[in-house]
């Protein structure tokens, strides 16, 4: 008896962080088509709902209702299985996702090495969803998105290592309270500048979104997808983005910190100022893809591989020099 | 304790059929997938034992990385048809001895493993070097890595670099005549070597290329 009560005890928490997190997943959808729309001068979906704010829930819907066509010569169980396997990914990182000092679900020693594990693994999905297509698009864009999520996940890893230089642990809640009084992104911006785009291009924004280029690939490996697997996959990528919204705020912006340490701004809950957070990271990954054009293959391979990490390979050799000259190395 | 029980016999279970399944399964992109799980469900052995960051890296650097690459390879190579040809000729029974004395190797590899950890335990000598359990086992692996074992990490970091220089090396071909964008050549233009103003005459006309 005692055994089951732990066990609800668990699915309830449980629930009470998927639900937010699915129900702020479909808002973001919203939030990314109405800045992607003001930025080029129309209004976006406005209809349903007040400003449009049900439109992703009336697609969902729409989703729900469509007939799921599994193609003839695909291979069916992998088909079923890459998006109920993206899916899954996108929601399990956010076990560790601490939303204040103590509301974390798992507060487990190398969080970060968990959530970059899982980020890593987003990419099967894709592949799995392109290879079973068997088709020829989706298998360019599963091929593509291979090469280029492996790629880009070098750099966030050594990026994360420059943080994890300054904090001394792998525990997000240390990450975290390391930065009570500099945030990161202060002395170390300008890897928050690569690791945001680094995170474009592992989620396959724009304007690394060669994996679904729709000029070339019609959509890349949903190409075959229909209904609500389509959705899912749909889902798990916003899901996704919304968590490197939240490494991003954890790693640089000081997670559920408030920006100023002083009494009307302490009282705010921590909850609330990391949702801030990961809405105006949110907000930047939106503006991008209204502004900027799609990169070319080659000149993504060559930002990941020649630019982004030898500089940021030298960026943690001056962080570690600067820190072992001046004594700070965090001991513990 | 049920609990911790049944947790280790699924995964262990779990990693033993997938390991079969790489070698059974027909579909060599199925067996890459086998080859994941069976990853995957040792990495969760590892975090069972509570050796969480050995788990983390196993996930990271096999599945996150090494494997991706070898489904892309595989992927590519279109592995499936060449093998059926491959069993089909007749040539097939000349590779059977190869394969039958690396796998003898290996068992009595595995033997003398087991068999000298059964009862000889001490030439393994697991408790050399101190580890202490009031740290994190990412503490504790780091200081045991770094100042004990220093000279062998260093080495084998060699190793890996000396490896992937030489794969590249193997590789890499120079090719004459391809148009590569070099963004130093295209920033740097002037409007001197871009632009030239010419006086047109009637009829004449202009010659572009010369």
């Amino acid at each position: 008896m005692e055994y089951l009560n732990i066990v609800f005890q668990e699915v309830y928490k449980i629930l009470f962080l998927l639900v937010p997190v699915l129900v702020s997943v479909a808002m973001i959808v919203w939030l990314d088509r109405r800045v992607w729309a003001f930025v080029q001068k129309r209004q976006g979906p406005n209809v349903v709902g007040p400003f449009g704010l049900l439109q992703s829930l009336a697609d969902a819907l729409k989703y729900i209702f469509k007939e799921i066509i599994i193609p003839s010569s695909s291979n069916k169980v992998i088909f079923i299985l890459a998006p109920i396997v993206t899916m899954t990914l996108a929601l399990i990182a956010w076990a560790v996702i601490p939303f204040s000092a103590t509301q974390v679900l798992a507060d487990i020693n190398v969080g970060i090495l968990y959530l970059f594990a899982v980020s890593s693994l987003g990419v099967y999905g894709i592949i799995m969803g392109g290879w079973a297509s068997n088709s020829k698009y989706p298998f360019l864009g599963a091929i593509r998105s291979a090469a280029q999520m492996v790629s880009y996940e070098v750099s966030i890893g050594v990026i994360i290592i420059n943080v994890l230089l300054c904090v001394g642990s792998l525990n997000l809640n240390d990450i975290v309270i390391a930065q009570q009084n500099l945030w990161f992104v202060i002395p170390l911006f300008p890897m928050f500048v690569i690791f945001f785009i680094s995170a474009l291009a592992e989620t396959n924004r724009p304007p690394f979104d060669l994996p679904e280029a729709e000029a070339e690939l019609v959509a890349g490996y949903q190409t075959e997808y229909s209904g609500m697997m389509y959705a899912m996959f749909w889902l798990g990528e916003y899901a996704n983005i919304l968590l490197m919204c939240a490494m991003g705020a954890i790693l640089f912006l000081g997670g559920w910190l408030s920006p100023i340490e002083i009494y009307p701004f302490t009282l705010v809950p921590g909850a609330i100022w990391l949702i801030l957070k990961i809405l105006l990271l949110f907000f930047l990954f939106a503006l991008v893809k209204a502004i900027v054009p799609r990169y070319r293959y080659d000149q993504l391979m060559r930002l990941g591989w020649k630019v982004f990490l030898p500089l940021s390979l030298i960026w943690v050799v001056l962080t570690a020099s600067y820190l072992f000259y001046f004594n700070l190395l965090p001991t513990n | 304790m049920i609990a911790h029980a049944i947790f280790f016999y699924t995964f262990s279970i779990i990693a033993v059929v997938s390991a079969i399944m790489v070698t059974a399964s027909k579909n060599t992109v199925h067996s890459v997938f086998f080859l994941i799980l069976d990853f995957i469900s040792i990495s969760c052995l590892f975090i069972m034992i509570g050796a969480e960051f050995l788990g983390m890296i196993m996930l990271i650097v096999y599945v996150g990385a090494v494997a991706v690459l070898f489904l892309f390879v595989v992927m590519m190579l279109n592995v499936a048809q060449q093998k059926n040809q491959w069993f089909a000729s007749k040539d097939s029974s000349k590779h059977i001895p190869v394969g039958l004395i690396i796998s003898t190797l290996i068992f009595f590899e595995i033997i003398i493993v087991i068999g000298g950890w059964k009862y000889k335990p001490e030439i393994f000598d697991i408790n050399n070097s101190i580890v202490q359990t009031s740290i994190s086992n990412t503490h504790s692996l780091g200081q045991i890595l770094y100042t004990d074992y220093i000279h062998v990490f260093q080495i084998s970091g060699m190793i890996l670099l000396v490896a992937m220089v030489g794969a590249i090396v193997l590789t890499f071909r120079q090719r004459s005549g391809v148009k590569r964008q070099s963004y130093i050549k295209q920033i740097s233009r002037e409007r001197a070597e871009g632009v030239e103003v010419l006086e047109v005459q009637s009829n004449k006309g202009v010659k572009i290329d010369d």
